[in-house]
């Protein structure tokens, strides 16, 4: 367990402030994501884990407080500024384009043009090598059922939707990628499918921040638990230490913990990509 | 959740899906939604040649292609507007100010052909920004905003030309290129011009671009769901204003065509181009709901249109018998779209 004590963070956030008018948001949050794990963040409503998500995925700049990827601080001022960080964000409300096909999807914004005149003068896609890598990706992350990349994502189930919008995310993050609610519009079948690509992303080395309401998952999934409570960190948990309940009775308050032992350092060694 | 129930009858459910006839029909109706107006396009063309056999006299069907050039080119700018989910009632406007501007500067201000026409370029694509500027800028539904352009364009057509229709022989020497795509090429037996040359290369040039460029599958994005768009990074109103722009482009090409095809530049000339357009589109399979449809379906609902209005007279009816024919393919063509949409694996 040595060498769990040399692991540094991919993802801080230190002393994270945002009001809106008069409400408080966050009020001096901190988060540390460490390689290759899991970190799940629950907490109630209002609670401000949205807020503290989006302000690492740069959807919000926060008002104070700093943003550090690998020890460098940041600023995202757009989640463009995010993404070029290597850092993606799945939605739960299925954001993909439906009429388009599912290679068009995951390339959508980052399109692969075809080499030479064609791509440089004609701006010709270079359809076949995108449906050929998506196909990879799609089979990589474990939904190797779907065989014709040109299908269009509308005619796909909801949990194969969100299979794309994690495909997507899992090939441009190349350093976290967050999942906010990600099984909130799927089914049981459908959600176990999408925990198991998170497993098969964490696998092979690929940090992930989860957000859920989802107790049942969080517990299935996650290496340490990020427990967020009126705008800020109220307990860091792992599934081994504590219950759903101790996690409940934290976010509610009813269980307080001590501000020293508040966080909690990394708890799995990564696995080498 | 699952229980054994629920995943039997889901199979159950996905079993008829699968083996009936209809469930085929209705994916390759998703996957090609031009093919429905083709169909109906290849039943009128027998129907009306039954009725009257001059129909399909080469000379008669060189003409239906003349007749369709100037709403075909309009409908392409109209297709691009109404797959990011928008609507352009001022094309027809901007089309014929743009052929105004093309003859009145070179007949008056002896402005040289070919600076002629580009100024009618410019006014186009001016007339396009002005629209994507309200629309994304002061974020105005284009429905509103090209209401109120459509005036505008017609008012300033009006006080421009002061009424006045500009005929060939007044543009000097600059009736050459002016007129230019109204000179006919001869294919085997059928007429056509360059003018239908070139509402067909609009075609050909904007399919591609559709299907092969990044620009193109934004365009489907924006109209698709510009929410998730934007969330993929897309920035939505940089593709909608570029629409609008490229469409003011494509509708002065438009105007130049019509000068060919009229041997004039009229201030009063294409009053119905906006619903001609719009049902040109709407009857090609694309979706007023943006996000899914194709040009080569405004083509054949170009055709179609054209087909009907003039099978109709050569078959002594009533000029009602035409707008009634078109209002119901409309409707139909809706209907359909909605039941297509529906499509499930």
């Amino acid at each position: 367990m040595s060498d769990l004590s040399s692991i540094q963070p991919v993802v801080q956030a230190k002393g994270l402030i945002k009001t809106f008018g008069r409400v408080v948001g966050l009020n001096s949050a901190n988060l540390e994501l460490y390689p290759g794990e899991v970190l799940a963040v629950i907490g109630d409503n209002g609670a401000g884990k949205s807020t503290l998500i989006k302000c690492i995925s740069g959807a919000e700049t926060p008002d104070s407080g700093q943003i550090l990827i690998d020890n460098e601080e940041v600023s995202f001022k757009s989640s463009l500024d995010a993404r070029a960080y290597g850092i993606e964000t799945v939605y739960q409300t299925l954001a993909v384009a439906p009429a388009l096909d599912i290679a068009s999807n995951l390339y959508l914004g980052r399109e692969k043009r075809k080499s030479g005149i064609l791509g440089s003068v004609f701006r010709k896609l270079d359809h076949s090598g995108m449906r050929n890598t998506a196909k990879e990706q799609m089979t990589k992350l474990g939904i190797g059922t779907l065989q014709d990349m040109s299908q269009a994502v509308e005619t796909l189930s909801g949990g194969q939707r969100q299979a794309v919008s994690v495909a997507r995310a899992e090939a441009f993050g190349s350093k976290v990628v967050i999942l906010d609610e990600p099984t909130a519009a799927l089914g049981v079948r459908e959600s176990n499918q999408v925990l198991k690509m998170i497993e098969l992303m964490r696998d092979r080395g690929l940090p992930i921040i989860l957000i859920s309401h989802n107790m049942p998952q969080v517990f299935e999934v996650a290496d340490r638990i990020h427990v967020q409570r009126l705008g800020s960190r109220a307990a860091v948990v792992t599934p081994k230490t504590h219950t759903m309940n101790d996690a409940v009775a934290i976010m509610t308050g009813a269980l307080k913990v001590d501000e020293k032992d508040q966080a909690l350092g990394p708890v799995r060694v990564p696995a080498t990509a | 959740m699952s229980t054994p129930t629920t995943t039997d009858a889901e199979a159950l459910i996905e079993n008829l899906d699968r083996k009936g006839p209809m469930h085929h029909f209705h994916h390759a109706l998703h996957k090609y939604p031009w093919i429905s107006p083709g169909l109906v396009l290849l039943v009128a063309v027998i129907i009306f040649g039954l009725i009257n056999h001059r129909f399909w006299a080469i000379s008669n069907l060189s003409l239906i292609t003349q007749q369709v050039s100037i709403v075909g080119a309009i409908a392409v700018a109209q297709t691009l507007v109404i797959l990011t989910a928008g609507i352009d009632l001022s094309v027809g406007a901007v089309a014929v100010l743009a052929s105004m501007v093309m003859a009145k500067t070179a007949a008056e201000q002896g402005v040289p052909g070919p600076l002629a026409l580009l100024l009618g370029f410019a006014v186009g694509a001016a007339a396009g920004a002005l629209n994507g500027f309200l629309i994304t800028r002061l974020k105005l539904p284009p429905f509103i905003v090209t209401l109120g352009t459509l005036s505008i364009f017609m008012a300033l057509t009006l006080i421009y030309a002061t009424g006045r229709t500009i005929n060939s022989d007044k543009m000097g020497d600059a009736a050459g290129i002016l007129l230019w795509l109204g000179h006919p090429i001869q294919v085997g037996g059928f007429k056509i011009t360059y003018g239908v040359v070139a509402m067909i290369l609009l075609y050909v040039l904007f399919s591609w671009v559709l299907k092969n460029t990044a620009w193109g599958k934004h365009v489907y994005a924006v109209g698709d769901d510009p929410a998730a768009a934007s969330l993929a990074g897309i920035r939505v109103n940089r593709v909608l204003f570029s629409v609008y722009l490229v469409g003011g482009i494509v509708l002065a090409i438009a105007g130049w065509i019509a000068i060919g095809r009229v041997g004039s530049a009229s201030p009063t000339i294409l009053p119905d181009a906006n619903l001609e357009s719009i049902t040109a589109v709407v009857i090609g399979g694309t979706s007023l709901f943006g996000g899914r449809g194709t040009m080569f379906g405004t083509l054949i609902g170009a055709i179609l249109v054209g087909v009907v209005s003039n099978g109709l007279v050569l078959a002594g009816l009533d000029q009602a018998y035409k707008v009634l024919a078109i209002g119901i393919l409309v409707i139909v063509s809706v209907a359909l779209d909605q039941w297509i949409r529906k499509v499930r694996s």
